[in-house]
């Protein structure tokens, strides 16, 4: 008998040649729907979403959340999550805000400040949750809270940054030839991107690469998928969730950073809810907040998908408020009941 | 408070003692700062009632919220493992549905259009509802808990804002305020009684019946419990209506401390104090084995934190890094690696093996 149900189930256990992966599965799903909604956008809506500088925009607005997003889906591969991004992000634009402010201040020393702020955040959290052993969640809910204060106690009032420098770096736009347009004047515009987005561009490929083809890469798919396996294996699971969260907070420092760079000031409500927008683009991205699942690319074309449905509800006139909270709620509550239904059907025809 | 421990199982002993050491801490050290913090006056208040105050009973009036999403939150958290992060969009709601039943639509109404126990009911049975929705997307979808939660939690503010066309209606009956201020003749605070209440209706509920046993099976082991004969869906589904409807108890008390409501600030960040509240109780966020009254201590604990802060006049928006440094303290403290060790020290200082309960 016993026999019998081990031969019953190792036809199935390994994955058909031909089958598709649960993380390549949920990977289209995404990039499907976004393409479908974006073209929809386009023939139903026209003018703006015709225009390419539309969609640059939507990556020049969200480059920090891009790069959040992705330190959330590598700690959420690992089996565990990160809350303190958005406390990160605010405290890094307020401590860059505060220093570029003081005479002398400078850009290099800046990036610095955003890059250990970011450091010290994972440092602390990664070794509380790996080595301690306690729950992700109220570690960062600790590091959220911790973030958001200290902001506050940096300075409380939002300020814009003037420091020349900066805003030299903030005004660089690196210029996409061919896809301009002509403005009301009839002079040609290059559509243009902005430096933080080509940073979250290196980030996206360079861990969407670390993933797939480095062995620390599959050590997050495993820890992710089942801890004692992976223990099993050999891999170090404490080493790795911390990695995990280390990375996360770089990713949260530099995030913060792109931020910072986009809007140029500091605020103590700046980056308010990015942890549940991170989240969210994490999860429209197919990413499990089980564990095991997930990819970069995927995170990416979230946060695409999240940020175009706010751009097509306020251009398609529903500009009352709460319009956009709801269509959020509602694309989210789609692409987890999809991805539910999904990965059930797939494990019953396995 | 201590001959309660009997009711749950033997792990109460040491849990209840993280929130109880915890309260003792924080009493102590507001004994030496300034012992004026534990005066009981009586006062008259503006109304001419004659009522409580003093910091402790600020505490008890302000951590009643907190007290009684705890309950629905223990629940939550035992059955499924994870949490509802929705309760602060919850509230909203549940607040804006029963302004919105009370005032009929026109938002300066100068008559309640409808008894106040018919909003409450109406408000508590739209929050059961979204409490449903949750519910079926984690029992039913298997949805991890704070994903299918985060779909409410985006979107929940702006559906209260919705219910009321994003007007703000002011109530104007003076009765409206007793359920969050004092009821004439009664110094207590109407909502430590409305907490008291809950409290001790879940207690008697998880006495006699076996709800309390069947969220621990489901929440140690799905699989396990229903080979056993439970409905691990319907335990998890209850969970969440159960939370539901403490979320629409706690969205009464929101509005009525104000007689009216403000969408994007009500209830803010309250389902990060929650689950703090649950997990100071020492329960595992992971789900299994849970102890209510830790729960509720713990939620007393952060408030009564919240107030020692609001007194060393800390600024409202820096009070979230001194609470994160409490928490941050006390969950490495009470961390089983942490506590291992502790433990093996002092069995080192002490050989003397005085076991009192076995």
């Amino acid at each position: 008998m016993a026999a019998n149900t081990n031969k019953a189930k190792k036809p199935a256990a390994p994955k058909k040649p031909g089958g598709i992966s649960d993380t390549n599965l949920l990977l289209t799903i995404t990039i499907v729907v976004f393409i479908v909604m974006y073209a929809g956008a386009m023939i139903l809506l026209g003018s703006g979403f015709l225009r390419a500088q539309t969609f640059f925009n939507i990556l020049n607005n969200n480059a920090g959340l891009i790069l959040a997003a992705c330190g959330m889906s590598l700690v959420m591969i690992t089996g565990g999550i990160d809350i303190s991004v958005g406390g990160v992000a605010a405290l890094v634009s307020m401590c860059c805000a505060v220093y570029l402010d003081m005479k002398g201040g400078n850009v290099a020393v800046s990036v610095l400040i955003a890059i250990a702020i970011g450091l010290g955040f994972g440092l602390v959290q990664g070794f509380l949750v790996a080595y301690l052993d306690i729950q992700p969640f109220i570690v960062t809910l600790a590091g959220m809270f911790f973030a958001r204060g200290m902001t506050t106690i940096v300075n409380s009032k939002p300020f814009n940054v003037t420091n020349e420098g900066f805003v030299e770096l903030k005004g660089t736009r690196i210029p996409i030839p061919g896809l301009g347009t002509y403005n009301k004047k009839g002079v040609y515009v290059d559509a243009y991107l902005e430096i933080g987005v080509i940073v979250a561009l290196i980030a996206v490929v360079l861990f969407f690469c670390i993933l797939r083809w480095t062995s620390l890469g599959r050590a997050f798919y495993a820890v992710g998928g089942n801890k004692q396996s992976a223990l099993m294996l050999g891999i170090n699971v404490k080493r790795t969730k911390f990695i995990a969260h280390l990375l996360c907070g770089l990713l949260a420092g530099i995030g913060g950073y792109a931020f910072f760079l986009h809007v140029g000031s500091g605020s103590p409500s700046h980056a308010m809810g990015m942890e549940m927008d991170a989240i969210a683009s994490s999860i429209i991205g197919g990413t499990l907040l089980t564990g095991g699942v997930g990819n970069i690319i995927g995170t990416f074309f979230g946060v695409l998908s999240l940020k175009t449905i706010q751009q097509i509800v306020s251009s398609a006139g529903l500009d009352q408020a709460w319009w956009t909270g709801i269509t959020v709620g509602a694309m989210l509550c789609l692409f987890l009941v999809i991805q539910s239904v999904v990965l059930a059907r797939k494990k019953k025809a396995s | 408070m201590q001959k309660k421990k009997s009711i749950f199982s033997k792990g109460g002993n040491t849990q209840l003692l993280i929130p109880i050491i915890a309260l003792l801490i924080l009493a102590l050290f507001n004994l030496i700062a300034d012992p004026g913090f534990f005066k009981i006056s009586l006062g008259v208040n503006s109304a001419g009632d004659t009522i409580l105050s003093g910091y402790l009973i600020t505490i008890l009036d302000y951590g009643s919220e907190l007290a009684i999403l705890a309950i629905g939150m223990t629940l939550v958290t035992a059955a499924s493992g994870g949490q509802d992060i929705s309760v602060g969009a919850g509230i909203a709601i549940a607040g804006s549905v029963i302004l919105r039943v009370l005032c009929g639509g026109d938002s300066r109404a100068e008559e309640l259009q409808a008894p106040i126990i018919v909003a409450f009911l109406i408000g508590c049975v739209v929050a059961m509802l979204f409490g449903a929705f949750n519910g079926i997307l984690v029992a039913y979808f298997k949805i991890q808990p704070m994903v299918a939660t985060l779909i409410l939690y985006t979107a929940g503010r702006s559906i209260a804002a919705w219910i009321n066309n994003n007007e703000l209606p002011v109530i104007k009956e003076p009765k409206f305020a007793y359920f969050g201020g004092f009821i004439p003749g009664v110094p207590v605070p109407t909502t430590f009684l409305i907490a008291l209440v809950c409290v001790v209706v879940i207690l008697l509920v998880l006495k006699f019946t076996t709800l309390g046993l069947y969220t621990q099976a489901v929440g140690i082991n799905e699989s396990s419990s229903r080979l056993n004969g439970l409905n691990p869906i319907f335990v998890k589904f209850l969970a969440f209506v159960i939370l539901g409807l403490c979320v629409g108890v706690a969205g009464l008390i929101k509005v009525s401390r104000i007689s009216s409501i403000n969408y994007s600030v009500i209830a803010k960040d309250i389902e990060m104090d929650a689950i703090l509240a649950v997990a100071l109780g020492g329960n595992a966020l992971s789900g299994g084995k849970f102890n209510m009254i830790a729960s509720i201590l713990g939620a007393y604990v952060i408030q009564f934190l919240t107030t020692t802060l609001y007194k060393f006049e800390v600024q409202a928006d820096a009070l979230p890094a001194y609470k994160a440094v409490v928490v941050i303290i006390l969950v490495v403290i009470s961390s089983p690696v942490v506590s291992d060790k502790l433990s093996a020290l002092w069995k080192k200082v002490k050989k003397t093996p005085a076991k009192e309960v076995g």
